[in-house]
């Protein structure tokens, strides 16, 4: 089996990362290569970088902020951010991202996912779902826009819909739960395990490796953290000895000692 | 020494490009089929099909000075679809050929998921020295599982193994061929590459001094 990720979330705008500035122990947590390669050398899996520039000048620059960041790691790098069409994907594939999630726009035009599958591969296309819980029934619905429209759609039937299209991958995030530390949404991701067979990259929620174990074993195949590595107290390395330690398989740096062939 | 590398169009060819810069090695880009055949050390990557894959290697002229070089065994480094269009052939594409170089067919990985996507150890014998064992990163479909004709044609072979176990690389001296992305693999892909160019290093320079005493 293919160990489960942890993918370091940074958001990026004009060129900026805007969260955790506060971090501590660089020279500048503003500076997205420096903060790309901690997470890195640190032991991420994959880094994934999203754009939240308003602007067209930033989304701009966010092509040469991918550019940067690849010359500087060595892992898989996955964008996102206002990924409108093949010509932005293609645009960031060629600047160096492996993979490209596409969020409201595949949602709104459903074609772009086979168009990106279809021309760039599965592999490539991510569809990111951003999922609330509805509050007149059971199950969740879309969110799109940055979360700021209900779409009434079912987020699970979504999910399914965008396999059928060609996407590779899931990145799904629980709006409820994001920001909360109160852990991801299990029943969700139970309920997008039982509809689709694609990867599943569980968003939203997570405050310690608890809450990452918890959704691992409930089917994720990686999980996605962002605030958790904010002000650079807790480091990717220490969170997956941590997971480690709780069980889960993850990949792990070899430990400096006399018995390690290096 | 500079590191030629073969764009197929179907690889995101800055990965590896990036890749070698941070280890100190310039890499061009092979414009015609003279560039591999002179080339000191040459990469080819891969992502996509088998039979695109194949064409595009044949339209560009790149498929027999390729196919030589390995022979004699120079250096050469193939990645993911690369490794697999070294092949016969691939159950990906019926009717296409492949190089030949290694005597087996691609076939589909029989893995419960696939495409086979993420990080899987790797298993290398003392035999590999530029592959060792360790975590790497895979995305890949098709997969060679016949090795004893691959250990038969002289490769020592690393595996790994999700649903069946495959090759995940093969080595015969400077020719190395890996499943995995290497340039994706963080710190273990980055010494493989590293050992790698130290191989090529050492197998140009000695073919140089040879050609100087020819001369």
């Amino acid at each position: 089996m293919v160990m489960p990720r942890l993918i370091p979330c940074l958001d990026v705008r004009d060129g900026r990362v805007v969260k955790g500035v506060k971090f501590q122990g660089l020279r500048d947590a503003g500076d997205p290569v420096e903060r790309a390669m901690l997470y890195a050398d640190s032991g991420a899996d994959e880094l994934c970088l999203l754009d939240v520039s308003a602007t067209i000048e930033g989304r701009r620059s966010a092509v040469a902020t991918v550019a940067a960041v690849r010359r500087a790691i060595g892992i898989p790098l996955l964008v996102g951010g206002g990924v409108r069409s093949l010509e932005d994907a293609r645009r960031l594939l060629d600047a160096g991202a492996d993979k490209v999630a596409m969020n409201t726009a595949a949602f709104e035009s459903p074609e772009l996912v086979g168009e990106v599958a279809g021309a760039l591969g599965a592999q490539c296309a991510v569809v990111a779902i951003d999922a609330a819980r509805r509050t007149e029934a059971d199950g969740w619905e879309v969110v799109v826009a940055g979360g700021t429209r209900r779409t009434g759609a079912d987020a699970v039937r979504w999910a399914a819909r965008a396999e059928a299209l060609g996407a590779g991958e899931l990145l799904v995030t629980s709006w409820d739960r994001d920001g909360t530390g109160e852990g991801y949404d299990l029943d969700l991701l139970s309920a997008l395990g039982e509809a689709t067979r694609l990867p599943l990259i569980a968003s939203g929620g997570a405050r310690d490796e608890a809450h990452m174990r918890d959704a691992l074993d409930r089917g994720a195949s990686a999980v996605l953290a962002a605030s958790i590595f904010h002000d650079g107290d807790r480091t990717v390395e220490a969170c997956k000895r941590a997971l480690a330690a709780l069980g889960v398989p993850v990949r792990l740096a070899p430990l400096p000692g006399p018995a390690t062939d290096r | 020494m500079s590191v030629t590398l073969i764009e197929t169009g179907l690889a995101n060819v800055a990965s590896v490009e990036a890749a070698l810069a941070r280890l100190g090695a310039t890499a061009l880009r092979a414009t015609g089929p003279e560039d591999v055949a002179r080339a000191d050390a040459v990469v080819l990557p891969g992502v996509g099909a088998f039979g695109a894959g194949a064409a595009a290697l044949a339209e560009r002229g790149f498929a027999a000075p390729l196919a030589r070089r390995i022979a004699e065994g120079r250096p050469t480094l193939a990645i993911c679809l690369g490794l697999q269009l070294l092949c016969e052939a691939s159950d990906e594409t019926h009717g296409a050929s492949g190089l030949g170089v290694l005597p087996v067919r691609a076939r589909r990985l029989g893995a419960p998921r696939l495409p086979h996507f993420g990080w899987s150890e790797v298993t290398a014998p003392s035999a590999c020295r530029v592959v060792v064992g360790g975590a790497a990163y895979f995305a890949h479909t098709y997969a060679l599982t016949e090795l004893a004709p691959l250990e038969r044609a002289g490769f020592a072979v690393a595996t790994a193994t999700e649903g069946e176990t495959f090759a995940a690389a093969v080595e015969r001296g400077p020719v190395v061929a890996c499943q995995f992305h290497p340039e994706l693999s963080g710190a273990y892909g980055a010494a493989l590459l590293g050992r790698w160019l130290e191989t090529s290093r050492d197998s140009a320079d000695a073919a140089h001094a040879g050609e100087v005493q020819r001369w």
